[in-house]
């Protein structure tokens, strides 16, 4: 039988690398994440996970180390944040480039300078382009679920890359709640034993990995990387449906709420998924038409679901925890690119709210609303990207 | 007829058929080391192959495992410039829950050891890991077009280090990663050359076979770093043993007051007292070692600068608790 204990997010990624029983670990530990390596190392230490967990002196050393595991043939696990992740963004290409399943657990935060420890996902969302498969958690419960979809996506013989699953610093790293813990037998079931016969460093079977390819390879090596992910997509709905199927809890890649009749849909990601449904729901009462939709899965990019979203409604908008300096938010400049060849798309918006922690309020939900509802009502939009919430009187 | 055992097993794991530049030195050692490594593999678990080897990007990386080929007999991974030691971690991390038994070999550079990977090798050794590292020591960063390193010696030119005007090339004394690696009171480190080829294999043998980390920093040429004809590599590295210029010697278990010194052949006078080396005088000036080379051409026009690199390398060996004496050429 499952058990229910309330617990941190951090605390349900390192259940969940219990479960998934990787063979080696190497983390480095980081604001606000460090209570999943303390918590992983205590498991090992009690014997309640067998497995070698190396206390590395750097993230960049964390990610090399599983690396060099993966490329040995065993699963393995880590998790960082922010500088962290962006201290591993050399060796994510690799880890995606070499095909290794590595899996990752991400207490969302933002980046310096100035440095600052809360939470926004440009951590993440700078690792787009790595070759990553990146999952977003609105809970805590999800966040274990999350990291369990991750190993069984990542292993697929069709997919093999690696997968980073982030779930909000401080709103759910460091916050309770009551978390399923399914049983091990059904996550061994689920799992199975890692297998790998792509990448082993056996004396038995020598291979080289980690190859100089000149330019006649290159590119074809880059499109397996991009053909891989794009097989994601299908094998991610599989996942998803097995994990149903067996723990009861379903996952989309792009959630839906109150979207049917919608002519508006306010789209996010993470735990400010729960707050929008919320006002949704407030805003609903008040008389208005409005959805909310929470992507789950953000590399790949959920063309088919946003597609189908964007057939439902007069406008998409977008709050994203993010901003590409130079152009707009990244989830917003995704979807465009998206909808760019359909013949008719709803109007547009980007909203960059909560950078750095900030709290993503009602009344900044209701400002990203006026500016929405106005472009509805003139059926125009005037400025693509709207910044929310900010202090005017400290620019 | 009787037939005479090879002085190292004639199995190969750097095959024939790498892109290395003719006469390069690195090329030979590691030939010299997975054989060394192969055989005390064979002694220590009964399985020559028993090794697997995690290399840094460099000259000998991208020379050996070009797609689709690959010049390796033996599991070998590549994963980035700084990294050799930490992916060695995670490999023996690995082994160790697989069941398997052998050791790693991790491989890089002096660019990749003792500057962008230092931390990543202090973490290693730290941790314990039952890896051997061994540092290929050309001297420079000769991959991306021989840029100086913190393992350049004190004088030499590079590209990124010429002489000029205001300079007299390389403007730092050389780093001794062997005694960095040293401090982390590992059960071994040794220095190595090429061109002393069995106590280069003697030591990559011990390396292999002690329980834990080992660290080993091979003197290796670069013809066309150093700027020297192709078929002078073992003289020239020969001749900086001769010279004092490149000490031979083991530390076992950080222990500095027992260092080991190889004595340095070339005619050197070994003074020891209680067996231990306390004092040798050399022969040969060490202008016999640079006249040989294009990287120290510009050196000539400047004694000074000559003495002032005797000056370090007389420093270096008191370190390693010896009285060099180190001779002038005759006028
Ligand atoms: C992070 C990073 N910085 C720089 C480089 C470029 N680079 C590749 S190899 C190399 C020098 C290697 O020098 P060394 O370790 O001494 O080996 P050698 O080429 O002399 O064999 C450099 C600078 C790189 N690959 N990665
Ligand atoms: S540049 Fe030097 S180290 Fe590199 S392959 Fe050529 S000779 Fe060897």
């Amino acid at each position: 039988m499952p058990i229910r204990k309330v617990m941190k997010a951090n605390e349900a990624a390192a259940w969940a690398a219990k479960l998934a029983k990787p063979k080696v670990i190497a983390a480095f530990p980081i604001t606000p994440s460090t209570l999943v390596p303390e918590k992983i190392s205590e498991f090992v230490a009690n014997g309640e996970l067998d497995a070698e967990f190396i206390k590395v002196e750097s993230e960049h050393s964390a990610i090399s180390a599983c690396v060099g595991a993966a490329a040995a043939g065993v699963r393995t696990f880590t998790a960082t944040a922010s500088q962290g992740l962006a201290l591993m963004h050399e060796i994510l290409f690799i880890a995606a480039g070499m095909r290794l399943p590595i899996v990752m657990a991400i207490g969302n935060r933002a980046l310096s300078a100035p440095i600052n420890i809360w939470n926004d996902w440009q951590d993440t969302i700078s690792q787009r382009d790595t070759g990553w498969i990146q999952f977003y958690a609105e809970n805590n419960q999800e966040a274990l679920d999350l990291i369990l979809i991750a190993y069984k996506v990542a292993e697929d013989e069709r997919v093999l890359l690696p997968a980073m699953v982030g779930f909000d610093a401080f709103i759910l790293t460091h916050t309770v709640e009551p978390v399923e813990i399914p049983d091990q037998e059904v996550v061994d079931e689920f799992l199975g034993e890692y297998e790998p016969k792509h990448a082993y460093l056996d004396p038995a079977r020598p291979i080289t990995q980690g190859t100089l390819a000149f330019p006649a390879h290159y590119m074809e090596a880059r499109y397996k990387v991009w053909e891989a992910m794009e097989r994601a997509k299908e094998v991610i709905d599989e996942a998803f449906a097995e994990f149903e199927k067996r723990f009861g809890r379903k996952y989309q890649k792009i959630e839906e709420y109150r979207t049917d009749d919608a002519e508006m849909i306010f789209v996010t990601m993470g735990s400010l998924a729960g707050t929008l449904k919320e006002w949704v729901d407030k805003k609903r009462e008040e008389g208005y038409k409005v959805g909310a939709a929470k992507i789950t899965v953000y590399r790949p990019f959920p063309v088919e679901e946003i597609k189908a979203l964007a057939k439902k409604t007069k406008v998409l908008a977008f709050i994203e925890k993010n901003i590409t300096i130079g152009l707009y938010g990244a989830v917003f400049t995704d979807a465009s690119a998206t909808l760019i060849n359909e013949k008719e798309k709803p109007l547009m918006l980007d909203f960059i709210a909560g950078l750095g922690g900030r709290d993503v309020t009602f009344e900044q939900l209701d400002e990203a609303f006026s500016i929405t509802r106005r472009a509805l009502e003139e059926g125009k939009v005037e400025k693509p990207i709207n910044w929310i919430g900010l202090r005017k009187e400290i620019l | 007829m009787a037939v005479r055992k090879p002085p190292v097993t004639t199995r190969e794991y750097w095959a024939p058929g790498h892109a290395a530049c003719a006469g390069c030195g690195c090329a030979t050692a590691l030939r010299l080391a997975t054989k060394a490594f192969s055989e005390a593999m064979e002694e220590k678990y009964g399985d020559p192959n028993a090794f697997a080897i995690a290399q840094a990007t460099g000259c000998m990386e991208v020379v050996s495992a070009v797609f689709p080929y690959t010049s390796w007999k033996a599991p070998w991974i590549h994963v980035a410039f700084e990294n050799a030691a930490a992916v060695a971690s995670g490999i023996e991390a690995a082994w160790k829950k697989l069941g398997r038994k052998g050791k790693i070999l991790a491989i890089a550079g002096d660019g990749g050891t003792a500057d962008i990977g230092m931390q990543a090798l202090s973490g290693m050794l730290e941790r314990w890991h039952n890896v051997v590292y061994l540092m290929y020591d050309n001297e420079a960063y000769m991959n991306t077009g021989i840029q100086r390193s913190s393992s350049t010696p004190y004088g030499a030119w590079t590209t990124t280090s010429p002489p000029g005007k205001l300079s007299i090339g390389e403007d730092k004394p050389k780093k001794w990663v062997a005694l960095i690696a040293a401090a982390h009171q590992i059960p071994y480190v040794a220095t190595a050359s090429i061109a002393n080829p069995f106590d280069f294999i003697k030591k990559m043998k011990k390396a292999a076979k002690v329980d834990g980390p080992a660290f080993v920093q091979v003197h290796c040429t670069c013809p066309t770093g150093w700027r020297t004809p192709l078929e002078k590599g073992i003289e020239i590295a020969r001749l900086a043993i001769e010279t004092g210029i490149w000490p031979l010697f083991e530390i076992e278990n950080g222990d500095f007051h027992n260092i080991k010194i190889q004595p340095p052949g070339g005619g050197a006078k070994v003074h020891r007292e209680g067996g231990r080396v306390v004092r040798i005088e050399f022969k040969k000036p060490i202008e016999e070692y640079l006249k040989l080379q294009g990287r120290f051409k510009h050196l000539f026009k400047s004694p000074e600068a000559i003495d002032q690199l005797r000056e370090q390398i007389k420093a270096m060996w008191k370190v390693l608790g010896v009285e060099a004496i180190l001779p002038k050429p005759e006028e």
